[in-house]
């Protein structure tokens, strides 16, 4: 075989490892994301609870301490509270947090994004959010459901307050 | 870092030999891959503007327009589609073994810094385009990517609602939100031109273009892979449901799985740390710069030549400063200049025959200056014993760098072998200080300092200025421009030379009239 020939034949060679390289790993081998016998639970929403503590009238020596600018008749705190959230699965819970208001001066929403796989069927959820300071222990909002959760379902836990509160969808 | 850097070398060195023997060292891909990466560009950018024209940029119409333009024969829209993947990963895989071996070639350090700082954020733009590419077909890839990309994003503390939440049910996504992954999708290639320009500003002479037939090829490959395994979409996006099991583009996505096994702030560690060695290579350790070419204004009659072949963009030519009769003058930015002598090599005033010791010439590197090379010059010729004597000129980034000599040959090293003025052959010569010239440089596909040994074989060929006088006997020189592993080659190169060497005239008629010369006119 001649010198050309197998330059010839070591360009298609090299030419042809090259496509099947970049072929090949264009989109293999799969990757598995979720197991697919199982559900993903999404718990996402954004709440501002309401504020902390409600307007009140300043009094005259206040206003006269205020720089004149800023002489406002009520005064009305930003801040928010804290929201409490769980989420329990079949009485488990898999969610038990405090999610602070966002925003410096925590006057924002508080937000919340989070995936938990479980395993697909029948199963218990119970949703509870806290918005207010309160020291009996109870929860503002609480829903519980009983949802059949298919392999792969997106099932989401979202929150509404003018909604009514917890969305399952 | 040289630890790390000797492996790489020596893995680039065996795979450009290899393809220096199947491709041919014009047209080895390892010496074009940023001219590579270009061309894989254009072909992105050429069949997405196809594929758009028949995309619709609604959630609900994306995916069957992409099946439409992958089935229908409409222009060849599949293929086109096939193309506009392959060719971006293509570029993706370019790009790193061009980083990769700009490392390995140690051409990051020094004045390079500036190029190779540059080439980070394009590695971001490549990606920042490929991924917001492969959210349009809003396919259940489209879907996995768009989340996990969104998820990951949303770790970051610069996000006031998370992204994510665009994606969180069915209908939760709107085609305002797509329309902007579209306008990102066409924007951040646009930007990617810009700092691809950027990236060039200081190479002269930039290779963007790959040789025909290396272009002809790849484009034949990239078609067949088109062909032969069409890109295909992962079936309709469904955001009711969870993608679990993808077929990832690993050239694109490969951090998606890994923000699975670690968690989205490790990724963003591992990124972080990873960008901030790669932006300090450079300084890893600092080069020790040589002192850069000056100018000797005096003799610069602003020929321009210097400017014309530096290989960095070093040498601008300036109106004139000193009152004589030329419009311009070489000057020097310190700055860019690598001290290759490849200027030197250029100026017409760079002649040895000059009787002044000093040897001064328009422009010149303080190491070796001109008159030191030709003092080496003298100092190896009178190591030089036998009627077959012979002076390699040799680069010291080349095989030549380690060639030892022997009673016959003695070695006269470089920066670059650009920097040679060809005067200097037909000072050897005509002096009669050896038999015969051979010139060692670096091969094409390796090239230390870029243009040079190009430069060398126009001026030798009487293509470009300064030209080899046409005295100088031809059968006296030779040249071979190698890699430094090649060095066996080198020493088998010169032993061939040696042995069609003419042999040496007696004393008394060794070439009178060139022995004669003296200064030629400048």
């Amino acid at each position: 075989m001649s010198a050309r020939l197998l330059q010839w034949a070591g360009q298609a060679a090299a030419y042809a490892g090259f496509a099947a390289f970049v072929g090949y790993f264009s989109s293999a081998p799969a990757y598995t994301h979720l197991d697919p016998a199982m559900a993903l639970v999404k718990v996402s929403f954004s709440h501002g609870a309401p504020r902390q503590a409600a307007c009140r009238e300043r009094s005259a020596e206040e206003l006269a301490k205020l720089p004149p600018t800023m002489r406002r008749k009520m005064d009305c705190p930003r801040v928010r509270p804290t929201v409490s959230l769980e989420l329990l699965v079949d009485g488990i819970p898999l969610i038990a947090e405090s999610l602070p208001p966002s925003g410096l001066s925590k006057d924002g929403p508080s937000r919340i994004y989070r995936t938990i796989p479980v395993t697909a069927g029948t199963h218990t959820l119970t949703a509870r959010l806290r918005d207010t300071i309160r020291d009996d222990g109870e929860w503002d909002y609480e829903r519980t459901i009983t949802a059949e959760l298919a392999p792969a379902q997106n099932f989401v836990v979202d929150f509404r307050a003018d909604a009514g509160g917890f969305l399952f969808r | 870092m040289n630890a790390l850097r000797r492996p790489v070398r020596a893995f680039f060195a065996a795979l450009e030999g290899l393809f220096d023997r199947i491709f041919g060292p014009e047209q080895n891909p390892l010496a074009h891959l940023g001219a590579l990466g270009f061309f894989f560009y254009w072909i992105v950018v050429a069949t997405g503007v196809h594929l758009y024209i028949g995309f619709d940029t609604s959630v609900a119409g994306a995916y069957d327009s992409v099946e439409h333009l992958s089935r229908s024969p409409w222009f060849l829209a599949g293929v086109s589609r096939s193309l506009h993947r392959y060719a971006s990963d293509a570029l993706v895989v370019v790009m790193f073994v061009h980083i990769l071996r700009e490392f390995g070639l140690d051409r990051c350090r020094g004045v390079r810094w500036f190029s190779w700082v540059v080439g980070m954020p394009i590695i971001v733009f490549v990606y920042a385009s490929g991924i917001s590419g492969y959210w349009l077909v809003w396919d259940r890839l489209a879907q996995y990517v768009a989340i996990a990309s969104t998820e990951w994003l949303d770790w970051l503390p610069i996000f006031g609602e998370p992204i994510a939440r665009n994606f969180l049910t069915r209908g939760s996504l709107d085609d305002r939100f797509f329309t902007l992954l579209v306008f990102l999708h066409i924007a951040v290639p646009l930007i990617l031109v810009f700092v691809l320009w950027i990236h060039l500003q200081r190479i002269s002479r930039p290779d963007i273009n790959p040789p025909k037939r290396l272009a002809a090829g790849t484009a034949a490959m990239l078609l067949g892979l088109s062909l032969v395994y069409p890109a295909t979409s992962q079936g309709p996006a469904d955001l009711g449901t969870v993608t679990s099991i993808v077929r990832p583009d690993w050239f694109y996505l490969p951090l998606y799985p890994l923000v699975d096994f670690l968690s989205a702030g490790s990724v963003w560690a591992i990124v972080a740390g990873a960008t901030l060695v790669m932006l300090a290579i450079p300084w890893l350790p600092p080069l020790r710069r040589p002192p850069a070419a000056v100018v000797t204004l005096d003799l610069c009659n602003g020929c321009g030549r210097c400017a014309e072949d530096c290989p960095y963009s070093a040498i601008s030519m300036a109106p004139r400063s000193d009152g004589k009769p030329f419009e311009v003058e070489a000057v020097v930015d310190p700055d860019l200049c690598v001290s290759c002598g490849i200027c030197v090599g250029a100026c017409p005033t760079s002649t040895p025959f000059r009787s002044d010791p000093k040897l001064p010439t328009a422009i010149d590197v303080p190491e070796p200056a001109l008159h030191a090379l030709r003092d080496a010059t003298r100092e190896a010729s009178r190591r030089c014993v036998g009627d077959r004597r012979i002076l390699v000129f040799g680069c010291l980034h080349s095989a030549a760098a380690l060639q030892p000599e022997s009673a016959d040959t003695a070695v006269v090293p470089l920066p670059c072998v650009g920097m040679l003025p060809p005067s200097f052959i037909d000072y050897v010569l005509s002096r009669d200080l050896a038999d015969g010239v051979f010139l060692a440089g670096c091969a094409d596909s390796s090239s230390y300092n870029r243009l040079g040994p190009r430069w060398t074989r126009a001026r030798l060929a009487g293509e470009r200025d300064p030209r080899l006088r046409q005295r100088v006997p031809r059968d006296r020189l030779a040249a071979a421009w190698l890699a430094p592993r090649d060095r066996k080659r080198l020493a088998a190169e010169i032993d061939a030379f040696r042995a069609r060497l003419p042999k040496r005239a007696p004393a008394s008629s060794a070439r009178p009239a060139l022995v004669a010369e003296r200064e030629p006119a400048q």
